[in-house]
């Protein structure tokens, strides 16, 4: 493995000066300062403040979803033309921001990228959070939620079999792969540090938990040796996975005839659009965790501008795609294409497209200026906007296409009801409440990789 | 008669005065019906209604009348499709029957259809019938009979009619009044008449705000004398409609529509349609030519008209606009053209001289005797209902009135406000009112008598031509109701007469012989009695009648009343059906409006404007208006309806109801309440002011215009021949699926079509389609299947109207099916778009793929399912679907099968004709036509064969098995607008 | 440890400070003729598994097969149901719609691969495996953060207690030690 031994080069890696570690630091140092937040440092009062706010918004979550399903969709404002909404906006905006992490950790390794090491971990914990958020929305969107196990390929009575051609098919394996293979991506990854936090955990429970998930991990070079094959072979097979998601996600809209949202350029603009929020979403975690947590030292002020460049990059793609979007509608000389875009810019829902282009065109072009790039205040606010960004792209999309389509006398508008908001804030505290878990109770930064990154680990010849 | 020997009972009830009464019987009605919280909320309070409905024991079970009743067994061929048992009757409105044929499965009447063979169908009902089904089994029906609100029995009721009856002997009835509605029933005029013998000094007065008064009073006005007139409009080339709703409203225009669309098909003879008229309306538009003018303008425009064909003692009108002028030339030019074979219509909406003026030109045209027919008058007694009304409070007011003994209608809400009926009503020292409803009319009378509704009696009725029908019932009374029969046989000496007696002795007097019983069980079992129809006669007009010059109106505002178009004059408000409609051309449901021209509205500085939450397909929001006439006033939002004539008010009646069921109560306003009896129809000098309130209109479809697309096809009747067809095969990557045997599909020719929404409430009725509410039409989630969009043309002042019902169309390349991940929606092998709702989990994919969006989705559990009568009314062939499924038109799959089962059991195929969906039944103008398109003969193959055909968002390749006919224009060359 | 009662023995370990001794040591024992022994790190290291000759591609092997498997069983999946269990005519398409078929496909692969590379690697490596000889040596908690053990098993034909803790003494161990089995 040729490129571990160039990683063990890496204090100052390629061009950028900033290391990716700050100096001085040894094996134990590394191990001691991350696996400390675990082990020894204990729930902080802010910690059990946060946990305990998005705990309740969670509960919001569970209690709305109760409702809805006591009720019927109609506690939404869901109608007709306008049959989705809220429920699939936040269902793509959720499986957008779940993308980075899965990116980070496949893609970047495969590109030898050896900063990804100090975020691909609490990156690749928040992919999985935000796949459980996005999944509740297809799930409880249905007007029968109990029936939507006739979505997968089960025998049953009525020996009726899912509709393979439909792309909400397709969405369940996309989706359900993507959550599975992001776990076992993410547990592969932790199973040596699982044993590390093993031999260094005071408590008994805590040895015999690390223990039993560690799986007896022992660090034999035989395992090390199968065991790097296997993490870069799932991230040769991730990185084609997480491109295919929103690709697949994009052609629920794409495969459908809508004005709007039959376009041809869906899946890559969908693609680039996820791995925009996808680090918006990450730099917005991780530049508060690395301050509370003192991690400076290991998110470095390199990290954090080498993401501005990708939110930068991705953040043109997505303008290249609202400017594709725009001139095939007037290109196509198609009369609902065209009104299509016309009702988007100045229809009853202008005002989201506008604040749209002005949250993800305008906002990140700051980040041309190195300044920008590296105050961490800035990249915050500029990280939140995009995020809000992405969810008024994914409504417009949504929303704008449907309320008005072929025929003028099915033409309607939607407007979110109280139960739309409650469920949406809902998920964002699910996806809180278990990322505050994950900062408690395991190692937000992999520490055996941590350790193949300091000089001492290189081997002298 | 004097009170000192008056009997004891007239004592104890001179002790309630009106006021009292009227509290009493008041609180006791506000006790028993609460006021409904909202439409939405229907269903709570049906549950509450089901628990009382199922202690009177009605519940589930079938009620037989008792008497012999014939079922329709023999069906004309290839008109009715197969179906459980049919009988025949007819329904009364306005004082003119029209024949039904009544679906009943297991003795519960579930549908209505038109009778084929009675000349006021043809097959074809109007809404209004479509809806009696639901109206026979409202929970909210007056359900015992009461004195002043105590249960009482009906030989009770029988023993103090008697009472009064004797005692009013001594003064050969004196003080004994009459009040029904226009009679056209033979048997129930002879039993007044015999009634009348026995109390020579009793009065019988009439009053039916649903009857065409105007135009009795224009005959009188016209011939010195009461006349009934009808139209052969199949004769005419050229129709002049003054402020007349030919196709779609009064006596016989289901029989003009189907003459109408007959004659305007492409391979006939053509007919012109001109209509000045005020509020938009569908006779408009369908015209073509139309000129928005004030209803105040009519009569100086008739008599321009008249003058210029040279009507005797007509002097020409002052100050018509010049564009009117215009318009008349070319009317002028075509009647010329068309003596003998044209037709002059006066609207109800005009007063006696305009339809007296119509008689006039007619009969200066030659066309009477041609293209109208004048004939004795339909009701045996007919009366001038308003001198009626006026004689009837003027002597209640003298205190004439000891005894007041009102038949069905509802007069305290409906009589003139100038009158205060009411007041009147109450110096009476008796009232009885027999009623469907407890409604405003009933909580000021004594006695409260349920009446049977004509589902559930025995009678018979008058058609606008004359002819007779039995009128016979598919179910005892549900909740013991009576007839008029029953109640005026209370005065007779055989108090204890059934319905079925009178009725069948009075045929038996008329039919005497020996095969007396076969003329019955004909008649019954076809619904028409045998040349019954009234003979036409001659008549000439009084030309001397219109010597008073038009009086030129003052200036200010008009405010016109019209009959509602789907609850009419309120007799519907409680029919949740009809309440959910949307009214041809606005769209409004739920609520009536105060209908102005755009220009207007802007004018006052108020705006018509659709909410975020349903918008233009749900929520309107509007201001709310204060309209004053003559002092009285009332308020209601105002509502822009493109094509009305400036400085002019339209409200819609029916609305405003006070008692009525939980329905219908307090919804809208009352225009009754300006509405004076010297301006009847309309009046001129109404001001109105913005409140600076608004209020939401549940509209179903706001935005009319066709923003340039390719939805309707025009052709003109001149060059229609050149037309190609616009359907192609498009290029396509699959092969295409090949259909063996059976190819269902629609064509539905929008040359024919009215708007008239009679097959949106047929699907409704068939399809057991849930009403949902107001509150959920205005969050846009209205369920009808199939829905008659409205599409505007040209200039709102006086736009080109357009119809267009829109089914689902059954692609052949469903985008529906295509994204449902459980394949809930997919094709059959005949090319049915199947939806099957217990496989669907709700995703709505569907709805957002279906370009046409015809798909419909349960956002709630909208069906009522514990409501006992609403169960009885649901068709057992369909089903009833629960919450979170997605519905939509099925092409009534239950009657495509039914009528493969009948063609497999005597091994045969399927006729042609022989299925007709729910919507084509009844459609007047034969507008829809389903059939086998696989087999070119069938009649939607040659239909589909026409150069006309064209299928909507073809471009789309969505290959759909329902398709359109081009509309035909046939505009005079001097006012064609494209020259 | 006493001489006395001495229990069965696995192997016999030394502890290093820093990789490349440890690195250094394995290729001298290679040269020495040991064969079956193994090294313990806190984190993987290359030179390492060529200093032991450790080269086991069968999971490449295995991965490909769980690929190849997922795909075939994905689309035999939507052939069967849609051509031979439930064919029904859906939007026109024909019942074998193959373009439609490919995302599952797609996904199918990934999904088993993935499986394999996993599991097969912890079959491989005999994983979970709740306790092993090295963890009774009291030191090697420290494996886990920043030592580095090679570990000459018994099994090893040319193992011999005395001989081979000499040799270990002789590589500049920072501490020897016998692992008991």
């Amino acid at each position: 493995m040729t490129e571990r031994r160039h990683e063990g080069h890496g204090v100052v890696d390629g061009a950028a000066s900033s290391p990716v570690i700050a100096p001085g630091y040894t094996f134990g140092s590394v191990t001691d300062k991350i696996s400390s937040i675990v082990l020894t440092r204990g729930a902080s009062h802010g910690w059990w403040l946060g946990f305990l706010v998005a705990f309740l918004l969670a509960n919001m979550l569970f209690v709305s979803l109760g409702y809805l399903v006591l009720k019927g969709i109609g506690i939404w404002g869901n109608n007709q033309p306008v049959a989705w909404a809220f429920d699939i906006t936040n269902f793509v905006w959720w499986i957008g921001i779940g993308h980075a992490g899965t990116l980070i950790s496949a893609i970047l390794l495969l590109l030898k990228q050896t900063w990804r090491t100090s975020i691909n971990r609490f990156a690749e914990a928040m992919t999985l959070f935000a796949v459980a958020c996005a999944g509740i929305f297809p799930l409880f969107h249905t007007g029968r939620p109990w029936l939507a196990y006739w979505m997968l390929p089960i025998p049953n009575t009525m020996s009726v079999w899912p509709q393979f051609r439909s792309p909400l098919i397709w969405d369940v394996f996309a989706v359900s792969t993507y959550a599975t293979v992001s776990l076992l991506f993410w547990f592969v990854g932790l199973v040596p540090d699982l044993a590390t936090l093993r031999d260094r955990s005071e408590s008994k429970i805590g040895r015999v938990v690390y223990g039993v998930f560690a799986l007896g991990w022992r660090g034999s070079a035989r395992h090390w040796q199968r065991y790097d094959m296997a993490y870069l072979l799932l991230a040769g097979l991730a990185t084609p996975l997480v491109v295919s998601v929103h690709t697949i996600v994009s052609f629920d809209f794409a495969v459908a005839q809508l004005p709007g949202w039959h376009a041809t350029i869906f899946p890559p603009y969908f693609v680039a659009g996820a791995i925009y929020s996808g680090f918006a979403m990450v730099l917005t975690l991780a530049i508060p965790i690395r301050a509370v947590y003192g991690l400076e030292d290991f998110i470095t002020s390199r990290h954090l501008q080498n993401m501005a460049k990708i939110l930068l990059v991705t953040g043109l793609i997505v303008a290249y795609g609202y400017t594709i979007e725009a001139f095939m509608a007037w290109y196509s000389a198609n009369t609902y294409e065209e009104f299509m875009m016309a009702n988007r810019m100045t229809g009853p829902y202008g005002f989201a497209y506008w604040l749209l282009i002005l949250c993800n065109v305008v906002t990140p072009q700051l980040l041309w200026f190195r300044r920008i790039r590296s105050s961490v205040v800035p990249l915050f606010v500029i990280s939140l906007i995009v995020n809000v960004g992405m969810w008024l792209e994914r409504f417009v999309i949504i929303v704008t296409s449907l309320h008005r389509d072929f025929l003028p006398s099915s033409w309607g508008r939607y407007a979110p009801t109280i139960w739309d908001i409650s469920t949406y804030v809902g998920t964002i505290g699910l996806f809180l409440a278990l990322l505050f878990l994950f900062l408690r109770f395991l190692p937000m930064i992999s520490i055996f990789e941590m350790r193949t990154i300091l000089p001492q680990a290189k081997v002298k010849e | 008669m004097k009170p000192t020997n008056a009997p004891e009972f007239w004592r104890t009830l001179a002790e309630h005065d009106g006021a009292d009464l009227h509290e009493l019987v008041g609180d006791e009605f506000a006790s028993r019906l609460p006021a409904p919280p909202d439409a939405v909320e229907r269903r709570s309070f049906l549950k509450l209604m089901g628990a009382s409905m199922a202690m009177a024991g009605m519940a589930g079970c079938t009620r037989q009348p008792p008497e012999q009743i014939v079922p329709y067994v023999r069906q004309p061929e290839e008109i009715i499709p197969g179906r459980p048992l049919y009988y025949a009757t007819a329904m009364t409105l306005g004082g003119r029957a029209s024949g039904l044929l009544v679906e009943s499965h297991e003795g519960r009447p579930t549908k209505v259809e038109g009778n084929p063979l009675h000349p006021a169908s043809l097959g074809a009902t109007d809404v209004f019938a479509q809806g009696a089904v639901l109206d026979l089994y409202d929970p909210d029906r007056m359900q015992t009979l009461t004195y002043l609100g105590d249960i009482r029995p009906w030989s009770a009721f029988l023993g103090a009619m008697r009472a009064i009856a004797t005692s009013a002997q001594g003064a050969k009835g004196a003080g004994l009044r009459f009040l029904t509605e226009s009679i056209c029933s033979p048997t129930l005029a002879a039993q007044m008449d015999e009634l009348l013998a026995h109390f020579p000094s009793a009065v019988w007065h009439q009053w039916d705000s649903a009857a065409d008064l105007n135009a009795a009073a224009g005959a009188r006005l016209a011939f010195g004398s009461d006349a009934s007139i009808r139209y052969a409009v199949d004769r005419a080339a050229v129709v002049v409609c003054l402020d007349a709703d030919l196709l779609s409203y009064g006596a016989g225009h289901l029989a003009y529509a189907r003459q109408f669309a007959t004659r305007r098909r492409p391979e006939n003879a053509g007919i012109r349609l001109y209509a000045a008229e005020s509020m938009p309306s569908s006779t408009g538009a369908r015209a073509d030519h139309r000129l928005p003018t004030r209803a105040s303008q009519i009569e100086a425009l008739a008599r321009q008209l008249a003058a210029d064909l040279g009507v005797a003692g007509v002097g020409r009108a002052e100050g018509l606009a010049q564009e009117t002028h215009a318009w008349l030339r070319a009317v002028l030019n075509d009647l010329n053209a068309h003596r003998g074979s044209s037709l002059v219509v006066a609207g109800e909406g005009q007063p006696p001289v305009v339809h007296a003026l119509a008689h006039a030109m007619n009969g200066a045209l030659g066309n009477a005797g041609q293209t109208v027919f004048y004939a004795d008058p339909i009701e045996a007694h007919p009366a001038d209902q308003m001198q009626s009304m006026r004689d009837l409070t003027g002597a209640m007011n003298a205190g004439q009135v000891q005894a007041l003994v009102i038949i069905s209608g509802n007069p305290v809400y409906t009589a003139p406000a100038d009158l205060k009926f009411a007041d009147a009503m109450n110096k009476v020292a008796v009232r009885v009112h027999l009623s469907l409803h407890a409604d405003e009319t009933s909580a000021l009378c004594h006695w409260q008598v349920p009446q049977a509704h004509f589902l559930e009696s025995w009678s018979d009725a008058r058609a606008f031509d004359g002819t007779a029908s039995i009128v016979q019932p598919l179910i005892a009374p549900l909740y013991g109701g009576r007839s008029a029969h029953e109640l005026l046989a209370a005065f007779s000496d055989r108090p204890e007469a059934t319905a079925y007696a009178v009725v069948r002795q009075f045929w038996q007097k008329r039919h005497g012989g020996a095969d007396f019983e076969n003329f019955w069980r004909q008649s019954v079992h076809d619904g028409v009695i045998p040349d019954s129809a009234m003979a036409p006669r001659a008549v000439s007009v009084r030309t001397a009648v219109f010597a008073a010059a038009a009086q030129v109106p003052a200036s200010g505002l008009d405010v016109s009343f019209r009959n509602d178009p789907t609850i009419y004059d309120g007799r519907f408000a409680n029919n949740a059906w009809l309440q959910e409609l949307p009214k041809p051309l606005t769209h409004l449901t739920w609520d009536n409006a105060v209908l102005v021209s755009p220009a207007m509205l802007s004018r006052l500085g108020g705006s018509a404007t659709p909410a975020m939450t349903g918008g233009e397909r749900g929520q309107i929001k509007a201001p709310i208006v204060e309209v004053t006439y003559r002092g009285r006033s009332i308020r209601g939002a105002m509502f822009p309806v493109a094509g009305h004539p400036d400085q002019a008010m339209t409200l819609h009646l029916g609305y405003g109801r006070t008692r009525v069921g939980h329905v219908g109560t307090d919804r809208g306003f009352n225009a009754n309440a300006i509405r004076t009896s010297d301006a009847w129809s309309f009046g001129t000098g109404a001001t109105v002011v913005l409140t600076g309130e608004t209020f939401s209109l549940a509209c179903t479809q706001y935005h009319q215009l066709m923003e340039g697309r390719d939805l309707i096809h025009v052709v003109d009747r001149g060059t229609m021949d050149d037309r190609r067809s616009t359907i192609d095969e498009l290029p396509w990557m699959f092969p295409a699926v090949e259909y063996t045997g059976y190819k269902w599909g629609m064509a539905i020719d929008l040359n024919a079509c009215t708007g008239c929404n009679a097959c949106v409430i047929s699907c409704q009725a068939e399809n057991n389609i849930p009403v949902v509410g107001k509150a959920e039409v205005l969050r846009g989630r209205e369920m009808h299947w199939l829905r008659v969009d409205t599409y505007h043309a040209g200039p709102a002042e006086n736009p080109d109207t357009y119809f267009q019902p829109v089914p689902c169309m059954h692609c052949e390349n469903a985008p529906c099916e295509i994204v449902c991940p459980v394949g809930a929606t997919v094709h059959s092998h005949e090319g049915l778009n199947d939806m099957v709702y217990n496989r669907c989990v709700g995703t709505r994919y569907c709805s957002n793929n279906s370009p046409y969006k015809v798909r419909r989705f349960n956002y709630f559990l909208y069906q009522d399912w514990e409501t006992p009568s609403l169960q009885l009314q649901r068709n057992p062939d369909v089903t009833v679907r629960s919450r979170g499924v997605m519905e939509k038109c099925t092409y009534c799959v239950q009657r495509i099968n039914e009528a493969k089962i009948d063609a497999e059991k005597e091994d045969r195929p399927v006729r042609d004709g022989e299925i007709q969906t729910a919507c084509q039944s009844v459609c007047p103008t034969e507008a829809i036509v389903f059939g086998d398109i696989g087999d070119p003969n069938s009649r939607v193959s040659k239909l589909k064969g026409e150069s006309r055909d064209y299928a909507l968002l073809h471009d789309l390749n969505t290959k759909p098995r329902t398709t359109y006919l081009a509309t035909i224009s046939d505009r005079h060359p001097d006012l064609d607008k494209s020259k | 440890m006493r001489p006395s009662n001495r229990p069965r023995i696995y192997g016999v370990m030394a502890e290093f400070d820093d990789p490349t001794s440890l690195v250094a040591a394995a290729q001298r024992a290679r040269e020495a003729g040991y064969r079956r022994m193994d090294g313990y790190t806190p984190y993987p290291i290359e030179e390492l598994h060529e200093a032991l000759h450790i080269h086991d591609a069968r999971l490449t092997k295995l991965v490909l097969a769980g690929g190849v498997a997922g795909c075939v069983g994905g689309y035999g999946l939507q052939y069967w149901v849609s051509v031979i269990a439930y064919p029904i005519i859906v939007a026109g398409r024909p019942l074998h719609s193959w373009p439609a078929f490919i995302p599952v496909t797609f996904e199918c692969t990934i999904l088993a691969a993935a499986l394999t590379a996993v599991f097969g690697m912890l079959a491989l490596n005999g994983l979970p495996q709740p306790f092993h000889p090295v963890f009774n040596v009291p030191r090697f908690v420290q494996a886990s953060r920043n030592r580095f053990f090679l570990c000459i098993e018994a099994r090893d034909p040319k193992f011999n207690i005395d001989d081979t803790r000499q040799f270990m003494n002789s590589l500049g161990a920072r501490e020897v030690t016998v692992v008991e089995d």
